[in-house]
């Protein structure tokens, strides 16, 4: 096959108007950062919280990333997300249990766990697909109803094999602890739940804008039937990031568990309140908008946890009501939804 | 001439109503084919259920001989069957050219598109080219028009079913339109063509079936249905000369 490139001649490209990068939700970012810290009157403290807070929202992104790509393709309005999280947090429990008692542990157990976690968080979102989403596909109250059913169920099912009662998950050695930057005190935990869901977001950011299934998914997000009569299978597709979603939440669960260095099998459904918070801001099906308003909540949540605690838990829930009065279809919006 | 697409007897079901009461139909080889009809006859439906996005409840499609009714909407596009929606179906969020690649199955990036072809498209469809990196929901409704059709050209295909691409486009839009399809029917396109602008049909069409409540009520030659407008009248309820 010939290779082209198109070179947009310059004189019509002058007439072109620009469609630059819409700045504003960072902006908004910069402006919550930047307005806490007169209110918390420390440099030292602000740091800490502002990495603290940077930290929590890359583990939620990590955890709402694969929830937001099922909604924006699959229009499935997936409210049993949370067991893939508990799930990948218990895996956790016993993988980092087995390997301390094969004496190989540390960092190395710690990826292990996660690579683990991954593998059965998304080969039970492939089964979760079959049996419990596909029957219920533009069908949004059964999807509500059955998958929060699904997600009982398989709290349940944690509850038989690991026990009803909270499982510790302590760090290792090698991540407790803080580096002390003048006053300020930056978790070693946090840096790398940070550097993670960093990788994350490249990857995602990588794969959506540079990659021919990217093209598919993003596509598949405005209109599915489209992408069908361009001869495209897209119900493998859907599968695929269901999958790929799953295996994301089990990675959060691990992060959210180490993060609270403790596991209870309610932990999916504590964490689900964040997540849709977090894709509702962001805009439905968005992946930036996810990664920017799981940014915002992270940082909410600490400062205010520190400010005023009483309203810590309200917090997110305003900003939530703040950002949709400013815009009604999250910050990011899709084109055609 | 031997007929490409075949429909004998095809019924669809949209939830509770029977909107299709047994279509036959036959579209030839290197011709462009005018369905026509009045509002709610069901034409738009029949291309749909030809692209098994509506799957018919009764009868059989045939494609170059090959049975496609009951079969998956991506196995139909991927015997060359191109289909430019009403709507148009273009990704809004997607660049010119990131729709294009969509559209190429063979490319994964669009470095991987046919050159040639490519500048065959830019010189049907010139804003195309102006607007390749931009996002497709900011082109104007006959630009985005252009994209659809261009989208469905950008390989080779045996068939392309094209629903009203006139619709709500200014007459000069209209007219490049007009260019355009002319020169693909040049090069023995296959083209069902569904259109309510007449002069259009009259420009473009070599066959022309006419639906009615769902089944075709008329086949035959465009020409005649242009020439006879007592035809026209009673098929239609209006005189293609009076929309010319």
């Amino acid at each position: 096959m010939t290779t082209t490139s198109v070179a947009t001649p310059e004189a019509a490209a002058a007439d072109i108007p620009k469609a630059g990068f819409d700045w504003r939700p960072i902006a908004l970012l910069l402006a919550l950062a930047l307005l806490a810290l007169p209110a918390l009157g420390s440099a030292s403290t602000w740091v800490t919280l502002t990495v603290a807070g940077l930290a929590m929202g890359l583990i939620i992104f990590v955890i709402a990333s694969g929830l937001t790509l099922v909604f924006g393709l699959m229009d499935v309005l997936n409210f049993g997300h949370g067991v893939f999280i508990a799930l990948g947090a218990f895996v956790a429990t016993s993988v980092m249990g087995w390997s301390t008692g094969l004496g190989w542990s540390g960092l190395p157990s710690v990826f292990a766990a996660m690579l683990v976690a991954m593998a059965v968080a998304g080969a039970v979102g492939w089964a979760f697909e079959r049996v419990i989403v596909r029957p219920v596909y533009g069908l949004h109250l059964k999807q509500i109803l059955i998958t929060m059913g699904g997600m009982i169920v398989g709290e349940e099912i944690i509850k038989v094999i690991w026990g009803p009662l909270q499982i510790a998950l302590p760090l290792p050695d090698e991540l407790r602890g803080a580096w002390l930057l003048g006053d300020a005190a930056i978790e070693k935990y946090r840096v790398l739940a940070a550097a993670l869901g960093l990788v994350v977001f490249a990857a995602l950011a990588f794969t959506l804008e540079r990659t021919k299934i990217g093209l598919l998914i993003r596509a598949g997000v405005q209109d599915r039937s489209m992408v069908e009569a361009l001869g495209y299978r897209i119900r493998r597709l859907f599968v695929g990031v269901f999958v790929a979603g799953s295996a994301l939440a089990g990675l959060g669960g691990v992060l959210w568990g180490l993060y609270q260095q403790s596991v209870t099998p309610q932990i999916g459904a504590q964490v689900n309140v964040l997540i849709f918070i977090v894709i509702i801001i962001g805009g439905l099906g968005s992946t930036l908008g996810c990664f920017v308003g799981a940014l915002a909540v992270g940082l909410m949540a600490n400062y205010t946890g520190f400010l005023v605690p009483k309203v810590a838990l309200f917090s997110n829930i305003a900003l939530m009501v703040a950002i949709l009065l400013w815009r009604p279809q999250g910050l990011y919006p899709l084109g055609n939804r | 001439m031997s007929a490409v697409l075949s429909l004998a007897g095809v019924h669809t079901h949209i939830g509770a109503y029977h909107i299709l009461h047994g279509v036959d139909l036959e579209v030839p080889e290197g011709e462009v084919t005018m369905l026509l009809g009045r509002n709610g006859a069901g034409k738009t439906t029949t291309l749909r259920t030809i692209m098994g996005l509506w799957a018919a409840s009764r009868g059989e499609i045939h494609f170059r001989g090959q049975a496609i009714h009951g079969r998956e909407t991506p196995d139909i596009a991927q015997q060359g069957i191109a289909y430019v929606p009403e709507s148009m179906g273009i990704f809004t969020d997607l660049t010119v050219q990131e729709n294009m690649v969509l559209a190429a199955r063979a490319a994964r990036h669009a470095g991987e598109l046919d050159a040639p072809r490519l500048e065959w498209i830019f010189g049907l469809f010139p804003a195309l080219k102006k607007f390749w990196l931009y996002p497709a929901g900011k082109l104007s409704g006959g630009q985005k028009q252009m994209l659809a059709v261009a989208r469905a050209i950008c390989e080779p295909r045996a068939l392309i079913l094209i629903d009203e691409p006139s619709k709500g486009l200014a007459p000069a839009i209209v007219r490049n339109l007009i260019a355009a399809l002319r020169e693909l029917k040049a090069q023995r396109t296959t083209i069902l063509l569904v259109e309510q602008n007449f002069a259009m049909a009259r420009a473009l069409g070599d066959t022309v079936a006419v639906m009615d409540d769902g089944r075709v009520v008329h086949r035959g030659a465009m020409r005649e249905l242009a020439e006879d407008e007592s035809l026209q009248q009673r098929l239609l309820g209006l005189s293609l000369g009076a929309h010319a």
